[in-house]
């Protein structure tokens, strides 16, 4: 299962964002979610698309690319939805580098995106718990 | 075919050499002495006149000659002939103060493409061949210079100068060129934008490089020889001597021979001006022997490097001299400590970076700061911010193990550092030391 995030080297300026944006938009893959972490220098950009192949071949020829499973898992849009995916996660040790979320395209529903140390596992104790996770497959959807 | 360009001079034996040196050297110093007031006025303060010198081991006795020297009797100083029997000028690019001029006779013009064809000749180079001359053309005496010992191999030329990358990979490969000539970091930038453009170490027909005018470590020699599958060769001059072409490099890879029957080089300690053994490090000062226009006794030359006198396998004769370990100009003293440029580099390769880098000096509350920025490659990069700090931690230790100091070091995009295609911009010192 996982869904692919791609991630993209960027320097921390005026005009660098817009530009990868840009070339993400030429595509004509429509960006699910994203996130970016920054550093004095440079930042990275963490983009789910629903053309990930694709972007990742245009952005490659002009741009560091870096391409990443991570567990995209539904929950419901309202109050204290987040708090047991996480617990689940925490029982089983698992440790989450980041995270951000989005809606998704049903009513009252939303993901949450995490980056965490054991793909795998992560999505086996989720499933165990009755939450659902994306895949590739149904991103493009 | 003949692996050397002019093999009886440049295999003689020692002593057939020395008997050379010694009767050119004569005629050298007397040609100064009757056309170059400056220098003459220089060996009268020592109280020496050309009688005092008959053979290169009396070369010791005369004063030295610095950049500084060149730059005050600019530009008519140091001639050594009337302006009507010179043909053409070259000029340093004036990067470190004033600009310096060389004068060239036709005479120095043959000798000096002599030189340059026997660096061809060495690199592999034949009739056959087709030489695409990449050094800037014009008052940098790289193109030329090349072009002028292509020329005389009776290769088919290809006068490209700096620049225009797109356009020097078309005739690299439509015309099949198979010896290039440039400055190290374009070898570099052309292996990279072949690379880029789909392009496989074995699509192009480059068998040799002939690489100088800028200081370059073994590690990015082997960078650049698997990148364009070729064997890379160094060759050293400097417009005040006249240009590429005084050393250059056999199939040896192992030291310059310096073309001795036109250039007597000694190794000095850079303090007292002392004359060194073979074998130890110090300051290169070249005594030109056979020049018309622009000749120079005992130049020195900045760079600091080791001779060698040992027998050669490829049986060329001539003394050896290292890759320039620093350049006295070159040297940084960042709080208080000597700093090359080339010692980053070392580290840069042997810990999985590109050679592209930049040196920025500044100086905040009189203390200097010292930040190196380094390029990034794809497979360095990670999503985790921890990760990439990490790398730039482990970057920083790594260089304060080399150099003593540690500078900050700041991880940037691919092609971000600006690359000139000359010379490569490797330090901002914006540190107002002087007024």
């Amino acid at each position: 299962m996982a869904i692919t995030q791609i991630s993209l080297f960027l320097m921390n300026q005026p005009g660098q964002l817009v530009e990868a944006v840009g070339a993400i938009s030429d595509t004509g893959s429509n960006i699910r979610a994203m996130s970016i972490a920054e550093a004095n220098d440079f930042g990275i950009l963490r983009a789910i698309v629903t053309d990930t192949d694709l972007v990742c071949k245009a952005l490659k020829e002009k741009y560091l690319v870096n391409c990443t499973p991570v567990v995209a898992a539904r929950m419901d849009d309202r109050h204290g939805a987040l708090y047991p995916i996480l617990a689940v996660l925490n029982e089983s040790n698992i440790n989450i580098e980041y995270m951000y979320a989005f809606t998704g395209t049903g009513p009252e529903e939303a993901y949450v995106v995490l980056r965490v140390n054991d793909v795998e596992t992560a999505e086996q104790v989720l499933h165990a718990g009755g939450i659902d996770t994306l895949s590739d497959e149904s991103l493009k959807l | 075919m003949s692996r050397y360009y002019q093999q009886e001079i440049e295999t003689a034996p020692r002593e057939k050499i020395l008997e050379i040196q010694n009767e050119k050297i004569v005629r050298q110093v007397r040609h100064v002495w009757d056309h170059v007031p400056y220098y003459r006025r220089l060996m009268e303060e020592k109280g020496i006149t050309p009688k005092d010198i008959r053979s290169v081991d009396d070369i010791r006795k005369l004063p030295f000659l610095s950049k500084a020297d060149l730059r005050d009797s600019y530009p008519y100083g140091l001639l050594g002939t009337d302006l009507k029997n010179c043909v053409r000028i070259h000029s340093t690019s004036g990067t470190t103060g004033k600009r310096v001029v060389a004068f060239y006779t036709q005479h120095d013009i043959d000798l000096w493409e002599d030189c340059t064809a026997r660096a061809i000749v060495a690199a592999g180079g034949t009739e056959e061949d087709v030489v695409q001359v990449c050094y800037g053309y014009g008052l940098f005496t790289g193109g030329s210079g090349l072009h002028g010992g292509s020329h005389k191999v009776g290769c088919l030329t290809l006068p490209m100068s700096s620049g225009n990358t797109e356009r020097q990979i078309q005739f690299m490969m439509d015309l099949g060129s198979t010896i290039l000539c440039c400055t190290p970091s374009y070898a570099a930038y052309i292996g990279e934008s072949l690379a880029e453009m789909g392009y496989r170490p074995e699509d192009n027909k480059l068998k040799a490089g002939i690489f100088g005018a800028e200081p370059w470590t073994e590690e990015m020699r082997r960078d650049i020889e698997k990148k364009l599958g070729i064997k890379a060769y160094d060759i050293y001059g400097l417009t005040e001597t006249s240009g590429p072409g005084v050393a250059f490099e056999c199939e040896e890879q192992h030291g310059m021979h310096i073309n001795e029957d036109h250039f007597y080089a000694e190794v000095i300690d850079p303090d007292t001006g002392e004359v060194l053994p073979d074998g130890e490090k110090g300051e290169l000062v070249f005594t030109s022997l056979d020049k018309e226009a622009f000749p120079l006794l005992r130049y020195r030359t900045r760079d600091i490097c080791v001779l060698s006198r040992k027998p050669c396998s490829c049986g060329r004769t001539h003394v050896r001299m290292s890759k320039p370990m620093g350049r006295s100009d070159d040297m940084l003293i960042i709080r208080g400590v000597n700093v090359f440029p080339s010692q980053i580099e070392t580290v840069l390769l042997n810990e999985g970076y590109t050679p592209n880098y930049q040196i920025v000096l500044d100086r905040e509350r009189n203390n200097d700061t010292f930040d190196v920025y380094v390029e990034v490659s794809a497979d360095q990069f990670s999503d985790l911010m921890s990760q990439i700090q990490r790398m730039e931690k482990s970057l920083e230790g790594a260089l304060r193990t080399m150099l003593g100091i540690g500078p900050k070091v700041h991880l940037v995009a691919p092609k971000t550092i600006t690359r000139s295609e000359g010379k490569a911009v490797r330090v901002i010192d914006k540190r107002k030391l002087h007024d």
